[in-house]
């Protein structure tokens, strides 16, 4: 087995204990993790194939750059959208009595 | 041998924390782990010969996530160290579509690590007509300019979702003393880091995401530590850092649509100064863009 399967079996399981606790977990957050631990083992996987060859393919390497960019400002955006439903949600129950 | 125990090893300790940031016993350590997991990702890059990832995951992956996740913790409304209840069912029914699929796709990635690429030598070839000498560089920045372009677009979009939201109070605790006082410390540090990291990009293992997410990781600990003023979109100057990156790059493309050969092919002789500039605000742009994303706040925080 070649350094770079290895390396990409790696990805892939982190792909699917991500989807496993995206199925599983209720926490906001914790899901958050999930998605991002999903991502990372999608970058694994690219970087696995990029160090087939030696010095590693830039190509791949700068699309992962580029994606790491990309999933810390998706999860900032998620992470704001749960705090506000999660804040609804605490504004919503004390009404609820009420009407 | 050794490389083989070295990589089992490090694989062995990616699964187990990432196994740990999703099962732990409460919140805080679920993040924790997280971080810690961050960290091991940034070796494994470092390991696998992609010296420009694992600079950007050592500040992006563990720093900047990780602080957002922690201020993610402190607003929950709940009590933290709740643990997360799930019937074995669930997990029993999940691992029954996972593990098949395991299978699958360990049987479909496999012939992929026989293949032998042919884009590296292509981006070999043409290395000299792109005005930079490290290959990441002239891909993110000359060949796949567009990806870049786009990543600033998405970037831009995700604060302006996050803003859309609603002001967002940030509570600060008084800072520890220690952590003020090691911020002046390292503050002018990442600076410097962050300008050396942004110049050596040309030509070995750097650039302007690496460079912006040092910058933006600066401004937070400034921030955290109580250094700052606050940060808000409504300041004119802050406003321009951040759309500066974006309008730049692409007036720059619109300039080669107009006058050059085509949409972001750069002149001959004019790449190096234009990807020098691009990549300058695009920094700024992005270490602008982060902070705000992290510590940033709304305007009118009444309550």
């Amino acid at each position: 087995m070649s350094s770079s399967l290895f390396w990409m079996i790696i990805g892939a399981a982190l792909w699917l204990l991500g989807l496993h606790g995206l199925l599983t977990l209720r926490q906001a957050l914790r899901r958050i993790i999930a998605f991002n631990l999903m991502g990372s083992g999608v970058f694994l996987v690219m970087i696995a194939l990029a160090s087939r060859s030696q010095p590693s393919d830039p190509l791949l390497v700068a699309l992962v750059v580029t994606g790491l960019v990309v999933a810390v400002s998706a999860t900032a955006l998620a992470l704001r959208l749960a705090g506000v439903a999660q804040g609804g949600r605490k504004h919503a129950h004390p009404e609820e009595p009420r009407q | 041998m050794t490389e083989w125990l070295f990589d089992g090893v490090l694989g062995l300790l990616l699964l187990g924390l990432a196994f740990g940031a999703l099962y732990g016993r409460n919140l805080y350590a679920s993040v924790l782990l997280f971080i810690a997991f961050g960290l091991a990702l940034a070796l494994i890059w470092a390991r696998l010969g992609a010296a420009d990832l694992a600079l950007a995951e050592a500040a992006i992956g563990a720093g900047l996530t990780g602080v957002l996740l922690f201020a993610a913790l402190a607003r929950q409304p709940g009590p933290a160290d709740r643990p997360e209840v799930t019937g074995t069912r669930l997990r029993l029914g999940a691992a029954a579509v996972v593990l098949p699929m395991l299978i699958l796709l360990v049987q479909g990635l496999a012939p992929l690590s026989e293949a032998e690429p042919h884009l590296p030598e292509m981006i070999a070839r043409h290395l000299d007509e792109t005005g930079v000498s490290h290959p990441v560089t002239a891909v993110l920045l000359n060949y796949r300019a567009w990806d870049t372009l786009l990543e600033l677009a998405v970037l831009l979009l995700a604060l302006l979702g996050a803003r859309q939201l609603g002001p967002r109070p940030l509570d600060l605790a008084e800072p520890w003393p220690l952590l003020r006082a090691w911020a002046r410390v390292l503050a002018p540090l990442l600076v410097l880091a962050a300008g050396y990291v942004l110049w050596r990009g040309a030509s070995a293992p750097g650039g302007a995401f690496q460079a912006g997410a040092l910058l933006a990781s600066g401004v937070v600990l400034l921030r955290l530590s109580g250094l700052l003023p606050r940060l808000r979109w409504s300041s004119a100057p802050l406003r321009l850092l951040v759309l500066g990156g974006l309008l730049v790059f692409i007036s720059v493309a619109l300039m080669t649509a107009w006058l050059g050969g085509g949409w972001l092919a750069y002149p001959v002789g004019a790449a190096k100064p234009l990807i020098l500039l691009i990549e300058t605000v695009a920094t700024l742009s992005i270490a602008a863009s982060l902070s705000l994303l992290v510590v940033g706040e709304g305007e009118d925080v009444s309550s």
